[in-house]
């Protein structure tokens, strides 16, 4: 740790508090939302005790959070909010407009399943259904990592040649409530770290220098059409070189404080395991205590962590997966109409057109807040090992469902 | 690893205790991690948190199956909620009641029992059956895993929204100095 660093003990809602005050925003706009809520408790606490300098701003809606956002980011603010599951769906419209615009925002979705069922519990369905808005997406496995990867947020998102928002998805309840030793890094460390701010460059509001934001773009006519395509191209650069940025980022800050947080997967016992699960966010930590255990018996296996899951590291996780010879992907969220989940059905893509194609199987768990146990994952790392001499299902197991047989 | 599950009552103070209890360790120089269940929340519903604690970092962020210990801090809860399921043989149950040990129902390979009259201890504080600080004074009596001192120190820290730190630390000092402490199996300790 870095010399003036503190240890606390907070949940990763508090942690997400801490990394948004490091890094000196200056309007945060917010509408509390279960399980969201007290991470913007936690800023309005700092914004009113004056250890956070910044314009807080309560407004009556997610709609109203992010159009709000844009205004202060266009007149150059750095900003931050943070909301879950049906909040993200009220916030659509300005969400994915937010991309197109390139406003370095930076905003954490506490995940939550989304409806219905009423449901206020964690899940990752509310992100999975935004994958593709132009987004930044990055997962956390504990509540330090959540505070580090907020930090490191500003710097990715406000690089000048990404200019994307970024999302830190922490996961509701499992993470924005478990209470963990958390080390605070210090305040110079971090203006050290994130250096000077230059938000928004490119467009900032002016009145000495009036111009139309987000004018009328596209149609029919070929030069309209281009322009348009030109636009995306550009998003999509961005994202693209946003890989690289995440990476170069990930290893300053391992520089700075010390902790070496992998940026795109992260791979545990991979290099000589015949099998490897893939995670995202919490249930990650459980997934390693279960395939401790598996090494123990004799079973080679790891784990592939999902990081970065838009841009989607391809090439990262080809990397990755080319070590073993099956994988087993555990999705906490549905992909309608596909018999697997959405994180499975993205790493069967990444891996299209391999040289040596390899099972991958698909489980689904961990939804509407659902435990997912080292129980879970031994279960995971039996069948994904059984792939190795036979052919999988072709159904993804749901590891929550109700045994066959049991009283409904 | 250590596994501790406290079970409770909304209003009570469980989550709050399996907090403070993680902060107290780790500033003992252990590696904690607190999970709160997560249900309706409303006052006098069965709630439970979950802490392990261990000398190395814990990644695991799931609900605790197999417990240790057991810290019941409401003596009418065992009547509704199967509190021992999955405790480990030769395990430890702080349990918050008025009655003889005789009257306390356990599991038959229980090595430790810590019991307090919690609910009488904190109606002469609070005037209500708030009873989570005085249950972790009782938790440090009966297993000696964390310090006294510690835990005070971690009162200091934490937020009560009904009483105030000094009625607190009362109430906890008074629940380790009045837990009786019972050794039923010695044998089974690990």
């Amino acid at each position: 740790m870095n010399n003036m660093a503190r240890i606390a003990v907070c949940d990763g809602n508090e942690a997400a508090a801490w990394g948004v005050k490091l890094s000196r925003p200056d309007v945060v706009a917010v509408y509390p939302i279960t399980p969201q809520s007290s991470l913007v408790e936690y800023l309005s606490k700092f914004i009113a005790d004056g250890t956070l300098d910044a314009e807080l701003m309560n407004v009556e809606g997610e709609h109203s959070v992010l159009s709000a956002l844009q205004g202060a980011c266009l007149a150059g603010a750095r900003t931050y909010t943070a909301t879950s599951g049906p909040g993200l769906a009220f916030m659509f419209e300005p969400y994915v407009r937010t991309p197109g615009l390139r406003l370095p925002m930076v905003a954490s979705l506490v995940n939550r399943d989304m409806l219905s069922p009423q449901c206020v519990w964690g899940g990752q369905q509310d992100v999975m259904t935004v994958r593709d808005a132009g987004w930044i997406h990055m997962f956390c496995e504990s509540a330090q990592e959540v505070l580090d990867t907020v930090i490191m947020a500003y710097r990715i998102a406000e690089h000048p040649e990404v200019m994307l928002p970024v999302n830190i998805n922490h996961d509701g309840n499992y993470l924005s409530y478990a209470v963990s030793r958390v080390e605070i890094p210090d305040q110079p460390g971090v203006d050290a770290f994130l250096g000077p701010k230059n938000v928004n460059w490119h467009a900032a509001l002016d009145p000495d220098r009036p111009m139309a934001v987000d004018p009328l773009t596209g149609g029919a006519d070929a030069d309209g059409a281009a322009r348009f395509v030109a636009y995306r191209q550009s998003l999509c650069r961005g994202m693209q070189t946003a890989l690289e940025v995440i990476t170069d980022v990930h290893a300053d800050w391992a520089r700075a404080f010390g902790r070496n947080w992998a940026p795109l997967v992260e791979e545990y016992r991979l290099d000589d395991a015949d099998i490897a699960l893939v995670t995202i966010g919490s249930m990650s930590g459980a997934a390693k205590d279960a395939v401790d255990a598996a090494r123990e018996a004799g079973i080679a296996v790891g784990v592939i962590r999902i990081k970065t899951f838009r841009p989607f590291p391809v090439a990262a996780l080809a990397r990755a997966a080319a070590k073993v010879r099956a994988l087993g992907v555990v999705d906490r969220a549905v992909s309608y109409g596909w018999n697997c989940g959405p994180v499975c059905q993205e790493v069967r893509g990444a891996l299209y057109g391999s040289p040596s194609p390899i099972p991958v199987l698909s489980f689904i768990g961990g939804l509407a807040g659902a435990d997912l146990t080292e129980a879970h994952f031994s279960r995971v790392i039996a069948d994904t090992a059984a792939a190795l001499t036979a052919p999988p299902a072709a159904l993804p197991v749901w590891l929550n469902a109700r045994e066959e047989g049991t009283p409904r | 690893m250590y596994e501790i599950r406290i079970h409770g009552r909304g209003g009570q103070g469980a989550v709050l205790a399996s907090a403070i209890l993680a902060q107290a360790f780790v500033d003992e120089g252990k590696y904690a991690v607190a999970i709160p269940s997560f249900g309706f929340e409303r006052r006098g519903a069965p709630v439970s948190a979950c802490l392990r604690v261990d000398g190395r970092e814990i990644r695991s962020l799931t609900n605790i199956y197999r417990p240790d210990c057991v810290i019941c801090i409401d003596p009418t809860l065992p009547r509704m909620v199967d509190i021992f399921a999955g405790i480990k043989p030769g395990g430890t149950l702080i349990q918050a009641s008025g009655q003889r040990a005789g009257a306390i129902e356990r599991p038959d390979d229980l090595a430790t029992l810590g019991l307090c009259d919690a609910v009488g201890i904190a109606l002469a504080i609070f005037g209500r059956p708030i009873t989570n600080s005085i249950m972790l004074g009782a938790f440090a009596r009966a297993t000696g895993l964390v310090s006294l001192a510690a835990l005070t120190g971690a009162l200091e820290a934490a937020e009560f929204r009904d009483a105030g730190l000094e009625q607190n630390r009362r109430a906890m000092q008074r629940g380790y100095d009045e837990t009786e402490v019972l050794s039923l199996t010695p044998e089974l300790v690990p």
